[in-house]
C-alpha cells in the first residue's frame, strides 16, 4: 500500500487508505471481541443478540474500575465480569421453558444500556488511565503514519484470543461437546450431556469476550465514557458472525474490514472530503447488510451454520 | 426451513390447545381449559409487571432511595394529576404506532425492530413533503400519507428481503435503523438543511398554521386518535378479515399455511409494510404536532420503546393500548425523578428492561404447575 512509504508529502488517497488502515487496527477490537464471544454462543446453537448491552455495560464497568484502581487491567477483568453475569442471566432465562432466545437478547440489550448509563452516570467526565499501546510505526517519520500503527495490547490479545478460540472449537473436548450441542441437541443429549448448562456456558464465555470489547471503548478509543461510546458495534459484531460462517479466523478478518469500513467517513474528512460525511457514517451498516443480503439463500440454511441455531435462517 | 421459526415460542397461538384431541369427549374439560387460558393471558403479564416493579424497588432501594417515594413520585408525574397523565396520553400515541411496527410481524412470527428507523424516516419525509404544500389541509394530508408510506416502504424492504432472500429481519432492520438515522443527518446537514438553523441542524420549517393541532379542551395532540385508529383497525384487519385469519396462520404453523397454499411469502412482505406505515406515521404526527421540522430530535428511541409494548402486548394490537400507556406513563415520570431524587434519566430505561426481562420470563408460565397436563415438552 502506497500510504505505508510514509515520508511528508502523503496524496490524498494515500491519506484516505492511511487512514483505513489506521482505523482498521483501532477501530476492529471490540468487533473481534464481541464477534468471537458470539461465535463461541452460536456454535452451542443459542443467539446472543444483548451483546450490544454487554458491550456498553463493559464499557462502563471498565471505566469505573480503571478509575478506582488506577489499573487498567482490572478494567478489563470488571468488564468481562459482567459480561459473565449478563451472559449468565441470558442463558438461565433462555434454559426456561417457551422463552425465545432472540426476544431475551433484546431484552437484555436494553437492559445491559440503560443500567451502564444509570451507573455510570458519575463517570462522564473523571479521567481514567487507558490500556498501554504498543508504536509499530517507529520507522516512519510521519506522524500520520505512526498514529496509524498505534497497536493496542488489546488487540494483541485479540489476535491470541483468536488462536485460542479457533483451537478450543476444534481440538479440545469442550470444543466438540460445543459443537455436538450446536448441530443436534438430541445427539447431545442421547450422549449424557446437559444442553442447558453446556449454552449456559457458552453464553457466559461469550459474554465475558463481549465485555472485554467493551473495555476497549472506554479504555483506549474512543478512550472516555460517554453515553453516546458504542454506536452498535455489539449489534454489527452478531450480524458479522453469520458473515464469518461461525469461524474465528474469518471472524478477525471480517472485524477489520469492518474498522476499516467505519474509518472511511473520518478518513475522508481528514483529507478535506467532506459533502457525503454523514453517509460514509453508514459505510459499516450499509456494507454488513449488504454482505448478509448476498450470502442468504431462501432455499438452504448458510453453510457451516450450527443446524440448533434458529436465528440465521 | 421455516419462515417463522424463530418466534414459535413467543405467540400464544403457536401453543397446541391444552384440551388436544380429548376435547371432542370432555367439552367441559376443553372450556375450563379456554377459560384457564384467558385468565392466564390476563394474570400472567400482570405478575410479572408487578414483579419487575419489586425488582425495581430493590434497585431503587440499593441506590438509597425509599422506593415508595420514588413509586409515588412516578405515579404523581404519569397519572397522578390532569398535567401529567396528559403527558403521558403524548407519550403513549406514538408509542402505539411504533409499536405496530413490531406487533403486526410478530403475529407471522418474525421479530421486527426497525420501527425507530421507519419513524425517522417516515418524519423526515414528512418535512419534506410538507414544505411543498399550501394549504394546510394539504399540508397534513400530505404529511402523513407521504410520511406512512416511507415507513411502510422502508420496513416492507426488511419483509422482501425476508420473504424471498432468506435475510433475518430482526437483524436487517436493525441495521436499517442505523441507515435510516444517517440519512437523517445527511439529509439535515445538507441537501434539506434550512440555512436558518444554525444550532440544530433542521429542514425548513412547515410553519405555524399547518400545525397539527390538541384535540378539543386537552392539551394532547391529534397523534393519540391516530395511535388508536390504528390499534383499533390492525385489531380488525388481523382478527376479523382473511388476510388476518392467513397472517395468524403464518405465525402458528408455517409449514400448514404452506401446506395450504397461502402465499407466505406476500403476506409477509404485506405485514411488514402496514407495520412500517404505523411507524412512519408516528414520525410525521411528531413533525406535525411537535418539532414542526425534522432534525435529530426525531431520534426519540420510541422505535426501541415499542418493541417493549409490542413483546408485552404479545403482538395484540388492542393488547398496545394499555400497554403503551403504562410506558408511556413510566416515560413521562422519569423528568420528576431526576428533579425529586436526582435519579439519572436512564432510571426509566432500567424499569423498562427490568420489565421486559420479567414478561420474557413469565412466558415460561403459561401452562404451568396449575396446568392439568405436563408443560410440552421443547
Amino acid at each position: 500500500m502506497g500510504a505505508q512509504t510514509g515520508g511528508g508529502g502523503v496524496s490524498a488517497a494515500a491519506g484516505v487508505a492511511l487512514g483505513m488502515v489506521g482505523g482498521a487496527i483501532r477501530i476492529s477490537t471490540p468487533f473481534l471481541f464481541v464477534s468471537l464471544g458470539e461465535c463461541i454462543t452460536e456454535k452451542s446453537g443459542r443467539v446472543n443478540l444483548g451483546l450490544e448491552g454487554t458491550l456498553v455495560m463493559g464499557a462502563m464497568a471498565a471505566y469505573g474500575v480503571s478509575y478506582l484502581t488506577s489499573s487498567p487491567w482490572l478494567g478489563v477483568l470488571a468488564a468481562g465480569g459482567c459480561g459473565v453475569v449478563l451472559g449468565a442471566l441470558h442463558g438461565w432465562l433462555c434454559a426456561r421453558p417457551r422463552v425465545n432466545d432472540v426476544a431475551v437478547g433484546i431484552a437484555l440489550m436494553l437492559f445491559g444500556v440503560g443500567l451502564a448509563f444509570f451507573l455510570g452516570k458519575p463517570l462522564i467526565g473523571p479521567t481514567a488511565p487507558h490500556l498501554p499501546s504498543v508504536s509499530l510505526g517507529w520507522w516512519s517519520a510521519s506522524g500520520q503514519v505512526r498514529s496509524a500503527l498505534q497497536v493496542n495490547a488489546l488487540f494483541v490479545l485479540g489476535l491470541v484470543t483468536t488462536a485460542a478460540v479457533r483451537f478450543v472449537l476444534r481440538k479440545t473436548r469442550w470444543g466438540l461437546v460445543i459443537r455436538t450441542v450446536g448441530e443436534s441437541a438430541d445427539a447431545a443429549r442421547a450422549m449424557g450431556y446437559d444442553i442447558a448448562r453446556v449454552r449456559l456456558l457458552a453464553t457466559m464465555a461469550g459474554g465475558f469476550l463481549a465485555g472485554v470489547g467493551g473495555s476497549f471503548l472506554s479504555l483506549f478509543y474512543p478512550g472516555s465514557w460517554n453515553e453516546g461510546l458504542s454506536s452498535g458495534q455489539g449489534l454489527m459484531a452478531v450480524a458479522l458472525v453469520i458473515f464469518a460462517r461461525w469461524d474465528p479466523v474469518r471472524c478477525l478478518l471480517a472485524s477489520l474490514l469492518f474498522g476499516g469500513a467505519s474509518a472511511l467517513g473520518p478518513a475522508l474528512q481528514s483529507v478535506g472530503v467532506t459533502s457525503g460525511y454523514y453517509l460514509f457514517n453508514a459505510a459499516p451498516y450499509v456494507l454488513t447488510l449488504a454482505i448478509i443480503v448476498l450470502t442468504s439463500s431462501r432455499d438452504r440454511a448458510l453453510l457451516g451454520q450450527p443446524a440448533e441455531l434458529r436465528m440465521a435462517r | 426451513m421455516g419462515i417463522g421459526v424463530s418466534i414459535g415460542a413467543i405467540s400464544p397461538l403457536a401453543e397446541p390447545s391444552a384440551g388436544g384431541a380429548g376435547a371432542l369427549v370432555a367439552t367441559a374439560e376443553a372450556r375450563r381449559a379456554a377459560r384457564r387460558k384467558s385468565a392466564e393471558a390476563f394474570a400472567i403479564p400482570s405478575v410479572a409487571i408487578l414483579g419487575a416493579l419489586i425488582l425495581f424497588g430493590i434497585f431503587v432501594a440499593l441506590t438509597g432511595r425509599n422506593p415508595l417515594a420514588v413509586y409515588h413520585e412516578m405515579y404523581r408525574g404519569s397519572f397522578g394529576t390532569w398535567f401529567s397523565f396528559q403527558n403521558t396520553l403524548q407519550r403513549a400515541a406514538p408509542l402505539m404506532l411504533t409499536a405496530l411496527a413490531t406487533a403486526l410481524p410478530l403475529r407471522l412470527g418474525l421479530v421486527v425492530l426497525g420501527g425507530e428507523g421507519a419513524m425517522v424516516l417516515g418524519g423526515l419525509a414528512a418535512a419534506a413533503v410538507g414544505v411543498h404544500l399550501h394549504t394546510p389541509m394539504s399540508v397534513k394530508l400530505g404529511m402523513f400519507v407521504v410520511g406512512a408510506l416511507v415507513g411502510g416502504a422502508w420496513m416492507a424492504g426488511a419483509g422482501t428481503l425476508r420473504a424471498y432472500r432468506g435475510v433475518n429481519e430482526t437483524i436487517s432492520t436493525l441495521l436499517l435503523n442505523y441507515i435510516a438515522i444517517a440519512l437523517l443527518n445527511h439529509m439535515v446537514e445538507g441537501p434539506l438543511r434550512d440555512p436558518a438553523s444554525l444550532n440544530k441542524p433542521s429542514t425548513l420549517p412547515i410553519g405555524d398554521d399547518n400545525m397539527l393541532g390538541n384535540l378539543p379542551g386537552l392539551d394532547v395532540h391529534w397523534g393519540l386518535v391516530f395511535g388508536l385508529a390504528a390499534c383499533l383497525l390492525t385489531w380488525f384487519l388481523m382478527q376479523r378479515t382473511t388476510f388476518g385469519f392467513a397472517a395468524r396462520m403464518v405465525g402458528g404453523n408455517v409449514r400448514a399455511a404452506l401446506l395450504n397454499g397461502l402465499p407466505v411469502r406476500r403476506l409477509i412482505v404485506v405485514a411488514t409494510f402496514l407495520g412500517g406505515l404505523g411507524a412512519g406515521l408516528a414520525g410525521a404526527v411528531e413533525v406535525a404536532a411537535i418539532h414542526g421540522t425534522a432534525n435529530a430530535s426525531l431520534v426519540t428511541g420510541y422505535g426501541y420503546t415499542g418493541v417493549l409494548v409490542a413483546f408485552i402486548a404479545r403482538g395484540n394490537p388492542l393488547g398496545v393500548v394499555p400497554v403503551a400507556l403504562l410506558l408511556g406513563g413510566i416515560g413521562a415520570s422519569g423528568g420528576l425523578l431526576q428533579r425529586v431524587f436526582d435519579l439519572p434519566d436512564a432510571t426509566v430505561n432500567v424499569l423498562q428492561g427490568i420489565i421486559f426481562l420479567s414478561i420474557l420470563f413469565s412466558d415460561s408460565l403459561y401452562g404451568g404447575r396449575w396446568a392439568r397436563k405436563p408443560a410440552v415438552a421443547a
